[in-house]
C-alpha cells in the first residue's frame, strides 16, 4: 500500500475508514469515539439502560452482538451474554466458537441454551414441521427464548444488536405494506410490562459497516460467514435496495429511520397499547399470548414431534417469504 | 495483489496500482456493503492498493430478522 490520501477529520492523521453519511473520515481513534458517541447518544435518548440495570446481550458469534456487547462493557455496564444454539449445521457450531472465546477472552459470563438439547427441535426441523421459512421459525424461537431466560436470571433488560441497517430495513418492509401494528411496534425500546423484559437496541445510530468496521479496529474475531438460510430473504433485498439510494444519496437510511422515530412512531401510540391489553398466559409455560398456547409452545410441539430435517433441505426457502 | 473475497471464500490476483474505490467498482460491489483490509489494517476508499498487497473485501451485510 502507498501513501493514503484523506486524513481523520479530527486530528488529521491518516484515515483508516471513509463514512460518506458524514461526509468524513477518521483514524481508528476518532472513528472508535464516533461510535460511543452514537451508543451513549441512542441509550441517552431513549432511556434505554443506567448502571445498575442488570444487562443480558443476546449473542449470536456475528459482528453486531460481539461489539454491542463489548462496547456496554467499555462503557461500564454489567452485562453477561447470551447464546442460543439454533441448530443450523456447520453454522451454529463455528458461530458458538466465537461467542465462546469472545467471553472468555473478556472473563465474561455467557449462558447457553441448545434449542436441540433444551427443546428437542432445532430451526431446520421446525421450519419443516411447520411449514413456515427457516427465518420465522428461528424469530419465534429466539424472541420466546431471549425474553424467558432474561426473565429467568433476574435481569432487568436485554440487549439485542440490531443496527440501523436492520431497523431501516425493518421499516422498509413494514411501510411497503402499511403494516400499522408492526409500524408501531417498532421502537428501539420496549419497556417491561407483565411477563416481557424491557428490550433494548443501542446499535440503531450505527450502520452494519461501522459495526463490522468496529470489530475490526477492536480486534474482535467474528464469524464473518452468513447464515445458510438467509439466502434471499426480504430483508437482504430490502437491504440491498437502501444501500443503493445511501450510495446515491449518503445520509438517506439514517434519516429513513431516525425521522421516523421522531416524526411519525409518536403518532402510532395508541395502536401498541390495545393490542397488549388482550393478552393472557400461555397454558403451557406461562407467557403472555392472545391464544391459549404461546406461538413457541405450538412451534415447540409440532418440531420437537418431527424427525430431525437436515440443514441442506431447507436451504433456499427463505426465497418464498 | 492478492485479493481475498468471502462468502464464499475465493481468492483473485489483479495486477496494477488502484484505489479501494476502484477495485470495488471494478468487482462490482458497493461500498455501502463492503470494508476492505490491507495487509491487516482497515483501509478507506481512496487508499492505493499495489502489487505487492494482500487485500480482504469483507462483506458487512448480514440477513435474517
Ligand atoms: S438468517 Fe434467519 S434462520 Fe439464520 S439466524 Fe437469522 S433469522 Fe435465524
Ligand atoms: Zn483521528
Ligand atoms: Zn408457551
Amino acid at each position: 500500500m502507498v501513501a493514503v490520501g484523506s486524513k481523520c477529520r479530527t486530528c488529521k492523521a491518516p484515515a483508516i475508514i471513509d463514512l460518506p453519511r458524514h461526509n468524513a473520515h477518521f483514524c481508528a481513534e476518532h472513528f472508535l469515539e464516533l461510535c460511543r458517541r452514537q451508543v451513549v447518544k441512542a441509550i441517552e435518548k431513549f432511556d434505554m439502560l443506567s448502571k445498575d440495570d442488570r444487562v443480558l446481550v443476546a449473542v449470536s458469534g456475528g459482528k453486531d452482538s460481539l461489539a454491542v456487547w463489548d462496547m456496554l462493557i467499555e462503557l461500564g455496564y454489567q452485562a453477561d451474554g447470551l447464546y442460543l444454539g439454533l441448530g443450523i449445521g456447520d453454522y451454529s457450531d463455528t458461530s458458538a466458537v466465537y461467542a465462546r472465546n469472545f467471553a472468555a477472552e473478556r472473563g465474561l459470563h455467557l449462558i447457553e441454551v441448545s434449542l436441540r438439547a433444551d427443546y428437542g427441535y432445532d430451526v431446520p426441523t421446525a421450519s419443516r414441521a411447520t411449514k413456515r421459512v427457516p427465518c420465522s421459525a428461528c424469530g419465534i424461537s429466539k424472541r420466546h427464548l431471549f425474553d424467558s431466560e432474561a426473565l429467568k436470571g433476574g435481569y432487568t433488560v436485554l440487549v439485542t444488536g440490531h443496527n440501523l441497517d436492520d431497523e431501516a430495513a425493518v421499516l422498509f418492509g413494514n411501510t411497503l405494506r402499511w403494516d400499522v401494528e408492526y409500524l408501531a411496534r417498532q421502537a428501539p425500546v420496549l419497556p417491561a410490562r407483565n411477563g416481557f423484559p424491557k428490550k433494548v437496541k443501542p446499535l440503531v445510530r450505527l450502520t452494519e459497516r461501522e459495526m463490522a468496521a468496529w470489530c475490526i479496529v477492536r480486534g474482535i474475531d467474528y464469524l464473518v460467514e452468513e447464515c445458510p438460510m438467509a439466502v434471499g430473504n426480504k430483508h437482504l433485498a430490502y437491504k440491498a435496495a437502501l444501500n443503493e439510494i445511501e450510495r446515491q444519496s449518503p445520509g438517506s437510511k439514517a434519516a429513513f429511520y431516525l425521522n421516523f422515530l421522531d416524526n411519525m412512531a409518536p403518532l402510532l401510540t395508541g395502536i401498541t397499547a390495545a393490542a397488549t391489553d388482550s393478552l393472557q398466559e400461555c397454558t403451557s409455560c406461562g407467557a403472555p399470548t392472545t391464544g391459549d398456547m404461546c406461538a413457541f409452545c405450538r412451534l415447540a410441539e409440532k418440531a420437537s414431534a418431527h424427525e430431525p430435517v437436515p440443514v441442506e433441505l431447507v436451504i433456499g426457502k427463505g426465497r418464498k417469504r | 495483489m492478492k485479493v481475498l473475497l468471502r462468502n464464499p471464500k475465493r481468492e483473485l490476483v489483479i495486477d496494477g496500482k488502484r484505489s479501494v474505490n476502484a477495485l470495488l467498482t471494478q468487482l462490482d460491489l458497493p461500498r455501502e456493503s463492503h470494508l476492505v483490509i490491507c495487509n491487516g489494517t482497515l483501509v478507506p476508499g481512496d487508499a492505493d492498493l499495489t502489487d505487492d498487497d494482500v487485500v480482504e473485501i469483507r462483506p458487512v451485510i448480514s440477513g435474517g430478522a
